[in-house]
């Protein structure tokens, strides 16, 4: 893939005027009962990166499949291109464990109306940097998690959509194959695509251009994740002791320390809160996970703990 | 181990269809063979033609009951009566009286030969020396050594296209869920109806050459006649194929996994082989359960296979069973299409797919989807 293509795909992209943005607004999902999304906007925009992100069952593969046109929208709107100018990566790999690698490739290919001349000069490229060229004839069931993870990000992309939808394509695949997988993300908004991929991975999501958190099916934070992280209210403290009691449920564990939440008119904390062998800790400024934390905490503590009361919430949670 | 018997147990309270399968199918099977299964014919239709025939029909004695007397007719008549599936037997009477038994409806034509042997004498139906068929050898037509070959291969070609049709073509289907690429064609530019066609083709042609092989082993290696049209039979065979490739894709729209998919397409088969006609008389299947088996479609091609390879019946004796094949095919086509539509057009409340311009976004009511 070179720089020549992926501007030539841009320039195209551009030519037919669907330089336009995707997303979702007011989107409700209801299955039976269970409301799985509840009033949820997102935007895509051409040649961006979105990311989902929020815990399981948080609704990001309802969202993702919607969008996708997999999932039936309930209320709300869902903008999103015709189906041929989609590309979709489900919460599995998404091709056929029984087709070798070439195979998958060229049945997308020819779902979307893409010649095999044209499809095997863009795939050619996409497999041999993330090392899938060698497994060409090889089935997609026999690969390891991590490539066919690749692969389906690269069948995704064959037919250069306008719109890709990835949902956690990064879950499950190691290190080095997560570079593999964003740098094909990053190809795909590179030549003028709209991505939103799902992440449980938040320092994957700081690198994107805008994050939505999810949770319980519910919008908690949107915006770039300098704007999540900015606004996170009240004050986050580290401290090197446990948390005290009535702050245990706005308290979690992070790479061996506790880091509380104080949320706007919580008590400032100080020596005279300070047990035996506690201080106060020090205010520290949130990064995005800890903002996805601290905006989970708020949506899940009872209005009692938010403050001063105390309550057995998250007690002793470590996130 | 306690443990693990009460893990198992709630398993299978939740395994809803395994616990059918396992506690209702066995007490059907039963009430249903009970019914069903029985090799006694114990009454054969027959007709009776020539000038002497009425008095030939008055003089017919149990098993035999005429359905039809005709005077005015003759032996072609009673041939073709016998060819068309109207009775198992034939009375002709005239200056050369004729007693004609259907040899494929094995059972009926051996209970006929048994009843025709112990009135007495060789051609008599129940008749006395004096009577207008005395003299009259029985007759076997079709299948003169009454093979059961002869009526299990063209029956048995059927089974092999339930068995394609149904099991083989719901669990390709099902495979696609399991594997989460049903979800993916969802969102393909591809109508429903091509996915379908798509699925449903390949097993179709594997079918077609299935049944191909079973016919050419049972013409070649058992010496089965092929005695009637091809094109009549191969029609019957599409129509079959359309009804069990249909019943396969809905089966498949039901299940979550192949194994739920194997249960229920057993579920569907199993009573298929012992309520058709290929195994047990139709004639001899309680009138309480027997209508169970007009419901499945091999019973009708079972009655198209038997009646075209061996009795050379032309399409409009078979009129009927191509009847209700066409309408099981249509409804189970039609009920696939749909449930495979309802799965593949979920962002779409059911509408029609296409692929509109992004020009023509506009915001869809109820689902408020814009595209």
């Amino acid at each position: 893939m070179t720089a020549a293509q992926r501007a030539d795909g841009a320039r195209r992209r551009a030519a037919s005027g669907t330089d336009r943005e995707w997303g979702t607004r007011d989107l409700s999902v209801r299955f039976g009962k269970r409301t799985a999304l509840d009033h949820v906007t997102l935007r895509a925009a051409p040649g961006q990166i979105g990311a989902v992100v929020g815990g399981d069952g948080a609704g990001k593969s309802t969202l993702l499949g919607c969008l996708a046109g997999a999932v039936a929208a309930s209320q709300g709107e869902v903008q999103r291109p015709p189906a041929a100018r989609v590309g979709y990566l489900p919460s599995g790999s998404g091709v056929y464990p029984d087709l070798t690698v070439a195979e998958n490739l060229a049945f997308r290919a020819s779902v979307y109306g893409v010649s095999s001349a044209v499809a095997g000069q863009r795939v050619t490229g996409l497999l041999e940097r993330t090392g899938l060229a060698s497994a060409r004839q090889r089935l997609a069931g026999q690969l390891s998690g991590g490539m066919r993870k690749k692969l389906g990000v690269v069948a995704a992309m064959v037919h250069e959509p306008e719109l890709l939808v990835l949902d956690e394509p990064t879950t499950g695949v190691d290190p080095v194959s997560r570079a593999d997988v964003w740098w094909l993300i990053i190809i795909a908004a590179s030549e003028g695509a709209a991505v939103i991929v799902s992440t449980s991975y938040l320092d994957e999501a700081e690198r994107t251009a805008s994050v939505l958190v999810l949770s319980h099916g519910r919008q908690l934070a949107a915006g770039t994740p300098a704007e999540i992280m900015a606004g996170v209210p009240g004050a986050l403290r580290a401290i090197r002791g446990r948390p005290q009691e009535d702050e245990q449920p706005r308290a979690w564990l992070r790479a061996g320390q506790w880091r509380v939440w104080d949320p706007p008119g919580a008590c400032a904390p100080g020596p005279a809160r300070g047990g035996a062998g506690r201080d106060g800790g020090s205010v520290i400024q949130p990064d995005l996970d800890d903002a996805v934390t601290v905006a989970e905490l708020g949506s899940e503590l009872r209005p009692a703990d938010r403050v001063e009361g105390a309550g057995p919430g998250l007690a002793g949670g470590a996130r | 181990m306690l443990g693990m018997i009460v893990k198992e147990f709630r398993q299978l309270r939740r395994d809803r269809r395994t616990l059918a399968l396992m506690i209702v199918m066995p007490a059907v099977l039963l009430i249903v063979l009970g019914y069903a299964a029985s090799f006694d014919v114990s009454s054969i239709s027959a007709v009776v033609s020539g000038p002497q025939a009425a008095t030939a029909a008055a003089a017919l004695h149990p098993p035999f009951h005429a359905v039809d007397v005709a005077p005015g007719q003759d032996a072609a008549w009673a041939h073709s009566q016998l060819r068309d599936g109207k009775a198992v037997a034939a009375f002709v009477t005239g200056a050369r009286p004729q007693v004609l038994v259907d040899g494929s409806q094995l059972f009926a034509a051996r209970a006929a030969v048994t009843a025709l042997s112990s009135l007495g004498h060789s051609g008599g139906a129940g008749a006395s020396a004096s009577a207008p068929l005395a003299g009259a050898a029985p007759q076997i037509l079709f299948n003169p050594e009454l093979k059961t070959s002869y009526i299990m291969i063209p029956g048995l070609a059927g089974l092999v296209l339930v068995f394609i049709g149904t099991i083989i073509t719901a669990l390709g289907v099902v495979r696609e869920r399991e594997t989460g690429t049903l979800e993916q064609l969802a969102v393909m530019p591809i109508r429903p109806r091509d996915v379908f066609l798509g699925k449903v083709v390949p097993y179709f042609v594997v079918a077609a050459v299935d049944l191909g092989i079973v016919l050419t082993i049972g013409v070649s290696v058992f010496g089965v006649p092929f005695n009637g049209s091809v094109a009549v039979y191969a029609l019957g065979a599409l129509l079959f194929l359309f009804a069990t490739l249909g019943t396969g894709v809905v089966i498949s729209s039901v299940s979550q996994n192949q194994g739920q998919a194997t249960q229920l397409a057993l579920m569907t088969v199993l009573p298929q082989v012992l309520l058709s006609g290929l195994i047990f008389p139709l004639g001899s299947i309680a009138v309480g359960v027997r209508w169970i088996s007009y419901v499945f479609p091999l019973t009708y091609f079972t009655e198209i296979s038997r009646g075209v390879m061996l009795r050379d019946e032309p399409i409009s004796g078979l009129w009927l069973p191509f009847a209700c094949l066409a309408g099981i095919g249509f409804a189970m086509l039609v009920l696939a299409t749909l449930r495979f539509r309802a799965y593949l057009q979920p962002a779409e409340g059911h509408k029609r797919r296409r692929a509109p311009a992004p020009e023509e976004a506009t915001a869809l009511a109820g689902a408020g989807e814009r595209k």
